[in-house]
């Protein structure tokens, strides 16, 4: 899908179209951690927060509810039936692709992230899947240490799990302010380039992490990414991947101490990982089209004018600090829920 | 063509930047309840007895230490008690009250402790409004706003009234199973105002003419 533009008009339509794209981005953003999390009873892993449902959004959310008594009841008959565990599995594998759209998958992170750094479609999958895997790794790792080898609480698990979030909160806002640090002076720098000339034309290109480039027409249009993946590419993202995938979530820990229990605890393991490969698909697919949003208004402003440049210029500071705003707003929930919850 | 392409995607990203978070829930409680009333007619206050789902209570006692295996004391689950209550202090009790349709307020809960009774836990604990109340109208709803938690009353005997004056009548009005037509609807103001989990509450209400 190639646009070729021109014209001032073209220009306002297009930029108009970004700006509400970027507007439903904050919006899903701000209701993702406008209802701080809370744990309700003490001993509880986090809770999550509500909001709106609509046609789709409630089905969504009875499909989640659903799934997830179902994906308890699984483990309660895969106690004293070996063939109720493909079922089980199954059912975990569903559950993941409706829960991903609740909160605490790093959706709003991991899109803002590709937006603003502009990342390939491959990278934003390989992103999800990573931070999935690493989540279902975690949530296994705290029960299967705290509650094995340490006899630990549920008390003394939710503390942990307290303590992962600060981590991966801090992290979130660490590459947040990265971003906006990178992106924040490629923006500066083209507006005041643009100032001097007119007729330059802006190119939709990669960020390496080093200042941003004015381009003349010669340069190349796209990136291969096996170059995004060069010096520093991999690295760069994984802190991405730990900052999202560190929280486990509080539905795989209930899932596995409840299959511990029951003396099937590798049928919990199962359980969520299939649990992580049914959110890494969810979250895969928003964020392409994260990427798919991203690279449609580049290949748009390419052909207008200056000002389309400096608006998406714009757009990408904005995802950076609106990372920095996810990791604040989280983080200022822990102290809150700590201050409330002992 | 392009413009249809150019409409088409603008449509999809739109909608799929959207998608909401939605939480659902993780607990399930299932409470019966009394309202309690003083000699002189006015409510003191709520005994809660929430009975919690398998899952959560299987969760909430791991690692506990336990004398024989499969029971808990009320004394090894003493800690865990306090814990409760302590939090749910930041919840408001998930317990929303109204005396003439002013919101009540609650101090610290009395006589509090847990039962565990074949691998399942419940939660007692008396609620003390924070002064006692006489009122025409006394509506209480117990819910958790985030739906984290679903709060459902019993079947049998959800609530009763203790020692009452006796021209007070109980009424109980239990959410309708909602089409998704009607879950829309109802669920658009509360949505904005982040209260999600009133579309899911039985109503209690104490009419004392």
């Amino acid at each position: 899908m190639s646009v070729k533009l021109s014209g001032r008009d073209a220009a306002f339509s297009v930029a108009a179209i970004i700006l509400a794209v970027a507007a439903m981005l904050l919006l899903q953003g701000a209701f993702d951690v406008a209802f701080a999390q809370m744990r309700p009873l003490g001993a509880g892993p986090r809770a999550a927060p509500p909001p709106p449902p609509s046609g789709l959004m409630g089905w969504i959310f009875a499909k989640q509810a659903e799934f997830y008594r179902a994906l308890t009841g699984g483990i309660r008959a895969a106690k004293t039936d070996n063939t109720a565990v493909a079922g089980l599995l199954g059912i975990s594998f569903l559950y993941g692709v409706f829960h991903a759209a609740g909160p605490g998958h790093g959706k709003a992170v991991i899109s803002s992230y590709l937006f603003a750094n502009n990342e390939t479609w491959r990278r934003g999958v390989v992103l999800s899947f990573a931070s999935a895997l690493l989540q279902a790794l975690v949530a296994i790792a705290l029960v299967g240490i705290a509650a094995l080898i340490f006899q630990a609480t549920a008390k003394m698990m939710g503390d942990t799990v307290r303590i992962i979030e600060i981590v991966s909160y801090s992290l979130i806002i660490v590459v947040g302010a990265r971003l906006l640090w990178v992106k924040g002076r490629a923006f500066v720098n083209e507006l005041r380039s643009s100032g001097d000339d007119h007729d330059h034309h802006h190119h939709d290109h990669h960020d390496h992490g080093h200042d941003h480039h004015h381009h003349d027409a010669t340069c190349h249009h796209e990136l291969e990414p096996a170059q995004l993946a060069g010096p520093g590419g991999w690295r760069r993202g994984l802190s991405a991947i730990f900052a999202v995938g560190l929280r486990p979530c509080s539905g795989a820990i209930l899932v596995l101490v409840f299959a511990l229990a029951q003396g099937i605890l590798w049928a919990g393991i199962g359980a969520t990982f299939l649990m992580g490969l049914g959110t890494a698909i969810t979250v895969a697919v928003i964020a392409t089209v994260a990427v798919g949003a991203r690279g449609f208004a580049g290949r748009i402003v390419r052909s207008g004018n200056g000002w389309g440049m400096h608006a998406l210029r714009g757009l990408e500071v904005a995802a950076a600090v609106l990372i920095i705003a996810f990791g604040a707003l989280l983080l200022a929930g822990y102290m809150a829920s700590e201050r409330m919850f002992i | 063509m392009k413009y249809v392409d150019r409409f088409l995607a603008a449509i999809f990203v739109s909608l799929a930047c959207t998608v909401p978070a939605l939480a659902h829930p993780h607990v399930w409680v299932t409470v019966t309840s009394q309202i309690v009333y003083a000699a002189d007619g006015a409510a003191t206050g709520m005994r809660h007895s929430w009975e919690f789902d398998d899952v959560y209570s299987t969760f909430a006692t791991e690692g506990l230490p336990q004398k024989t295996k499969g029971v808990f004391t009320r004394e090894e689950l003493a800690d865990l008690a306090k814990v409760n209550v302590t939090s749910l202090k930041d919840s408001d009790f998930f317990t929303f009250a109204k005396a003439n349709g002013k919101d009540l307020t609650f101090g610290d809960p009395t006589d509090y402790w847990l039962n565990y009774d074949k691998e399942i836990l419940t939660l007692h604990f008396t609620l003390p409004f924070t002064s006692p109340v006489k009122a025409k109208d006394l509506s209480i709803e117990v819910y958790d706003p985030t739906y984290y938690i679903d709060f459902a009353f019993a079947d049998k005997d959800p609530v009763a009234l203790v020692s009452a004056p006796a021209q007070c009548k109980l009424s109980l009005h239990k959410p309708e199973e909602m089409s998704m037509a009607q879950g829309q609807k109802l669920s658009d103001a509360a949505a904005l105002s982040g209260n999600w989990g009133v579309n899911f509450a039985t109503k209690i209400a104490v009419t004392c003419p």
